[in-house]
């Protein structure tokens, strides 16, 4: 952003923001919005809590099993369906559904089946996170150049060397991007989870806060929420730029 | 039709000797019932020569050389390489590919060794080997360079490298100098002749390009429009030894580079 010619760091936008958020709580307009520098006195006595402690180590549990499950299911999932056609016309289709379905909706499905405990918050998690981990490397894998296959079959490699020697290299960029992704649905999906569940952990504690209304602690809470997708994307976002030079170059 | 049927010519007698390395049997590719794309090839490439197959686009001289390569089935035929049947792509074969089909995450280094290295061979005894193909082909200095860090030129060079690197008896180059501008393509010419000179290959080489086939070649296989079928055989008779310019103003190369253009021109009209 310029501004009178100027570059101004982006970083600037947020304190803008932030400074309009502070006056509309001053001005007590709206009893939803608190002051901003009453959320963050809120937030730092939060951090300091127990509960806060225990919900923390219990959502990332949840939140790590999740991902792991995803990240391999999907992953192997994309490279099946990439490299055999009769999976790919068999699934594609479920698997397309899956990625834009309200998947909140099967939560309480879910309850029923895994019950009111973590292990619901993980398979929420997975379910959330899984599709779109499965479709970007689905469209990894049909995006390497077929004469680079070609070149690992013409040198002699078996099917195995194929696999983890040059398509899951060349995929790499769009798999990385489908993880990004995962993880910012997933923490949509441990939350949602939780509050479906409604008893556990951050989600208990929403559901404590909004239904008091105690905004501030709301407001605390969401922020650390925020501020942890944030740095899970950046990341992976990082992760990525390291595979950057080569996701252009590879036609 | 009728036109296709009035330029065809009588097929070239299939010509096997013990002096051939590959040999190529009665091979047609049909992609689909109605879509031949090659017709009974019968055809000898002798040991330690250069042959190229040339034609127009279409005229399924890449399936050809693909199908020596074992990278796809005839739908009829067969090919043997030292008297072997091909079935698949093997360690006596190396591919050097249009697009150059470099790992672009692998330095040149890595790229150049992959052959090997698929093969299972120790780092060091491949790197060793890497590092002498890739000062052979001209590209000292380069090997921890990435792919995307090259000229179009210096790529091919490096898929050249990788494919000599194995030590195959049969180097197979498709198209290998389309995708490098004309300076660049007529100095690698002279490169790929002067390497040959010393490593004694067998080449298959693919072109569409008159002018590159005779300048490289030893033999020059025309193959006709869709389907493919061996229409001529021209031997340019060229003395690789002397010079770039003394070949080019050359007799045998003129009258080659007629002879071949004569014969192509009659698929245009």
């Amino acid at each position: 952003m310029k501004i009178f010619g100027f570059q101004i760091p982006s970083v600037f936008s947020l304190l803008i923001w932030a400074g309009v958020w502070e006056v509309i709580g001053q001005l007590e307009w709206v009893f939803i919005f608190p002051p901003l520098s009453g959320v963050l006195i809120e937030l730092w006595d939060l951090v300091g809590t127990n509960a806060f402690h225990k919900a923390s180590i219990s959502t990332l549990k949840s939140f790590c099993y999740g991902m792991f499950f995803a990240i391999t299911g999907g992953v192997s999932l994309g490279f099946f369906m990439g490299r055999v056609d009769a999976a790919n016309k068999l699934l594609g289709m479920w698997v397309n559904i899956f990625a834009s379905a309200p998947l909140s909706s099967l939560v309480p499905v879910l309850i029923l089946l895994f019950g009111l405990g973590q292990t619901t918050i993980i398979v929420t998690v997975v379910l959330f996170a899984i599709w779109i981990i499965t479709l970007d490397t689905l469209a990894g894998i049909k995006h390497v150049s077929p004469s680079l296959i070609e070149m690992g079959q013409s040198f002699g490699a078996s099917r195995w060397n194929l696999l983890y020697k040059i398509l899951f290299w060349a995929a790499l960029p769009e798999i990385l991007a489908g993880i990004r992704m995962g993880f910012i649905r997933a923490v949509k999906g441990v939350i949602i989870g939780q509050l479906l569940v409604s008893i556990i952990d951050f989600g208990q504690m929403f559901a404590t806060f909004s239904r008091n209304l105690y905004m501030e602690e709301f407001w605390a809470l969401t922020l650390v929420l925020f501020v942890f997708a944030l740095g899970i994307s950046s990341l992976i976002g990082e992760m990525e730029k390291r595979v950057e030079y080569y996701a252009g170059v590879r036609d | 039709m009728a036109i296709a049927e009035q330029n065809t010519i009588p097929l070239a007698a299939p010509t096997f000797s013990d002096n051939n390395i590959v040999e190529v049997k009665g091979v047609s590719k049909f992609y689909e019932p109605d879509i031949q794309a090659l017709l009974d090839i019968n055809l000898g490439f002798p040991k330690g020569q250069m042959t190229t197959l040339l034609g127009p686009s279409g005229c399924g001289k890449t399936t050809l050389l693909k199908i020596i390569a074992g990278l796809l089935e005839p739908t009829e035929g067969d090919v043997f390489v030292n008297g072997q049947l091909v079935t698949g792509p093997g360690p006596e074969r190396a591919f050097v590919f249009q697009d150059f089909a470099l790992m672009p995450w692998a330095t040149v280094l890595r790229n150049v060794s992959f052959g090997l290295e698929l093969r299972g061979m120790a780092k060091d005894e491949r790197y060793e080997i890497a590092r002498r193909y890739i000062t052979n082909v001209g590209l000292e200095g380069f090997g921890e360079k990435y792919p995307h860090e090259l000229s179009g030129g210096m790529r091919q060079r490096v898929g050249l490298a990788r494919a000599m690197a194995v030590d195959a008896d049969v180097l197979m180059m498709d198209e290998p100098f389309s995708a490098v501008d004309e300076q660049t393509r007529r100095q690698f010419q002279e490169d790929l002749l002067n390497l040959l000179s010393i490593e004694k290959k067998t080449v298959l080489f693919v072109t569409h390009s008159i002018e590159e086939a005779v300048y490289v070649s030893d033999q020059i296989v025309l193959l006709s429009p869709r389907p493919g079928r061996i229409n001529k055989t021209v031997r340019p008779d060229i003395d690789h030894a002397a010079s770039s310019d003394e070949i080019r103003r050359g007799k045998n190369y003129l009258d080659s580079v007629e002879e071949i253009w004569h014969e192509l021109k009659g698929y245009l009209e």
